[in-house]
């Protein structure tokens, strides 16, 4: 069965459009609050970076969430240790970062990405395989549980690269800004946002137009069907969770380039803005992730550039008066 | 048994260890002389009302939240702003507390009523949220809350250690030291006593019903909503009034005392492995773990220089005594496994079979 069969066939609900309104509304009212055209540009582009680091980072939270019912307290250890992984790479090629061309750079930085994701990722299956597997089905002991895993995580990558913050320094191609005209534009920024964005359309791609795919939804709707027709879905689950903790290892990363400092914190510190952003999208929904996750962004960096000491509190009033409009996030994917 | 509400100990064990915490608190000043180990009576008497109300919600109606931290730090900053702004007076701590605790209880009325609507498993992330955002507030707002340095202030006359009571009974001397920790053991006995009380009362019954099947309670007639809320109303109250204890005793209120998230994460591991769902288990993981927090580092510590001049590698960091928590998250993931009903439910257990 095709899937142009399954549309023929289906009857499709109609597609809901006002939260996807929603940044680009916000953005257009920010215009003239802003007043200058050449800052509202970079705090935009700003915003944009940012939220799509944050949905790369959510986006594996709330893929497991939906799919697995798991609600994982231990996300932001992913996000520390891919972060400091990476940097067992970029030290000892510190002079290819140093070095003022782009291939250079990007051959340094490849493989610190691909071994933190590796790493990431396969923490990700020591958590499910020793942590979570015994306590499927019961909310209370996987947030206890979880919990307990990043405390014990954040507390190994505090006892293996001490205390001390860890200076991870931005490539020297990516450093500066593209000018054009009075409108200058972080060059890292839009690494950022070319990378956020591949992943969204990879991961939306992937759940709608592939078998895997299917079978991720159809598991999602009814495990046991998908069972009884002889796949193996916890094996498929288990592949998600992987995913999911590899995505959280690439975002550590550019998070950590970012900041160009990494802390063993780090993870427990953005749980909070990943939360907000997986609640305000909706639980177990990546298109209201991506959203939500620019939604947030854009509240912190117009709100700060407006009013500095309202943006401390801004993803809470912003989380609030979205669950005030609906309660269950902007796509409620799950009924559970 | 009034006073234990009709929920004694129910195993012998259980009820010797429990007296005898009790008798070593109560007669702490006389017993243990000095400074430091009065502070750790304290600490026990304050946390395990704190671990009470906590296990309130969590054990009773089985809620995760991470805001508990926010009340207990409500409490404490209500009393340090107003014995602070106007003079160590009586009618300042009566302030902090006329002020504090209404609003503790009425901030988590609006997190209850908001939250506890949407989704049961929302509930857990929105506090954290919730929490870090007031965490923030207070370290920024300095005008009022001192910001990171937090605020120190003075105590009534009566409650100072330099006022003098009796100069030598059984070789110590009574002071308004003395006096403040009797204050604390005897709220916090009070407040805990309140809590067996509630949860023994048929409104305790209630969330009992809720946490263990909410659709089946709501369809017996009761209104869920109203019943959470009303049992985070009362969990806040109490942390607060812990809070309020805990800033007398110190005679600060800063982030790091009384709101920082390390705090939370003390108040969980304490709940579990004491019990979840048995207010005696808050007493007993509040002596375990803040007896383990006071000393076990000590012995950490000395492990690890040994383990230094051995020459191994790795170990020295791995029990350096900051890193205890490492060591005491593993046993919290492994009582959550081995015994998730604590050692309450084990002492229980094995009196039974």
């Amino acid at each position: 069965m095709t899937d142009t069969a399954l549309d023929d066939t289906l009857p499709q609900p109609p597609r809901d459009i006002i939260p996807v309104l929603l940044p680009i509304v916000l953005a257009a009212i920010m215009l003239p609050l802003i007043g200058s055209t050449s800052s509202w540009v970079t705090l935009t582009v700003a915003s944009l970076a940012m939220g799509m680091m944050i949905f790369i980072m959510a986006s594996g939270l709330t893929l497991v969430f939906g799919l697995m019912d798991v609600l994982n307290f231990g996300h932001g250890a992913f996000i520390a240790v891919g972060a400091y992984v990476a940097t067992l790479v970029l030290g000892p090629l510190a002079g290819w970062i140093q070095a003022d061309a782009l291939w250079t750079n990007l051959a340094a930085l490849a493989p610190a990405v691909l071994l933190a994701m590796a790493v990431s990722g396969a923490l990700g299956l020591v958590f499910e395989r020793v942590l979570i597997l015994p306590v499927y089905g019961n909310h209370l002991k996987q947030i206890l549980i979880t919990m307990g895993g990043l405390i014990v995580a954040e507390q190994a990558l505090y006892a293996l690269w001490g205390p001390a913050q860890i200076p991870m320094p931005l490539p020297a191609a990516l450093r500066g800004s593209f000018i054009i005209g009075d409108i200058a534009i972080a060059k890292y920024r839009v690494l950022a946002m070319v990378v956020g964005l591949v992943v969204f359309v990879a991961t939306l791609l992937v759940l709608n137009r592939t078998k895997i795919g299917l079978l991720i939804r159809a598991g999602v709707e009814n495990r046991e069907m998908v069972e009884a027709l002889g796949y193996r879905i916890r094996r498929l689950f288990l592949g998600v969770f992987m995913v999911g903790s590899a995505l959280a290892g690439l975002g550590g990363v550019m998070w950590g380039l970012y900041r160009e400092q990494i802390h063993a914190s780090m993870g427990a510190d953005l749980m909070v803005l990943i939360f907000i952003v997986v609640i305000i999208g909706g639980l177990g929904s990546v298109s209201g992730c991506f959203i939500g996750a620019i939604l947030v962004a854009m509240v912190a960096n117009y709100g700060g550039f407006l009013v500095p000491k309202l943006a401390l509190v801004s993803n809470i009033l912003l989380m609030v008066v979205i669950l005030m409009w609906r309660p269950r996030g902007l796509y409620a994917v799950t009924n559970r | 048994m009034m006073i234990l509400s009709g929920d004694p100990p129910r195993s012998r064990v259980l009820s010797a260890l429990l007296l005898l915490i009790v008798v070593a608190l109560a007669a702490a000043p006389f017993l243990f002389p000095g400074a430091k180990a009065l502070n750790v009576a304290t600490k026990i008497c304050i946390f395990a009302a704190l671990v009470a109300s906590y296990d309130l919600l969590l054990g009773y109606t089985g809620t995760v939240s991470f805001a508990h931290t926010m009340f207990y730090g409500i409490g404490s900053y209500a009393i340090a702003i107003a014995l602070y702004g106007m003079g160590p007076s009586w009618a300042a701590v009566a302030t902090g507390l006329v002020v504090g605790l209404p609003l503790a209880a009425l901030l988590a009325l609006a997190i209850g009523l908001f939250s506890l609507r949407v989704q049961a498993i929302f509930f857990a992330m929105i506090t954290l949220a919730v929490a870090s955002a007031f965490l923030v507030l207070a370290s920024q707002l300095s005008w009022l809350t001192g910001g990171e340095d937090g605020r120190s202030f003075q105590l009534p006359e009566l409650l100072r250690p330099g006022t003098v009571f009796v100069k030598n009974l059984f070789g110590i001397a009574i002071t308004g030291r003395t006096l403040t920790y009797y204050m604390i053991f005897i709220a916090s006995a009070a407040m805990i006593l309140g809590l067996l009380r509630i949860v023994n009362s048929p409104f305790g019954r209630v969330l009992q019903a809720i946490r263990e099947n909410r659709f089946r309670a709501e369809a017996l007639g009761y209104r869920t909503v109203f019943h959470l809320t009303w049992a985070n109303c009362i969990a806040a109250l109490v942390a607060a009034g812990a809070g309020v204890l805990n800033a007398l005793w110190l005679r600060y209120a800063g982030p790091d005392t009384s709101l920082s998230f390390s705090i939370m994460l003390d108040i969980l591991l304490m709940v579990v492995i004491g019990g979840m769902g048995t207010i005696y288990g808050a007493l007993i993981g509040a002596v375990i773990f803040i007896l383990a927090q006071n000393y076990l580092q000590a012995l950490m510590g000395a492990a690890s220089s040994a383990a230094a001049d051995a020459g191994l590698p790795l170990l020295p960091g791995l029990l350096h005594p900051d890193r205890w928590l490492l060591w005491l998250g593993l046993l919290f993931i492994a009582s959550v496994y081995f015994f998730p009903t604590g050692v309450v439910g084990r002492l229980r257990g094995a009196s039974r079979g």
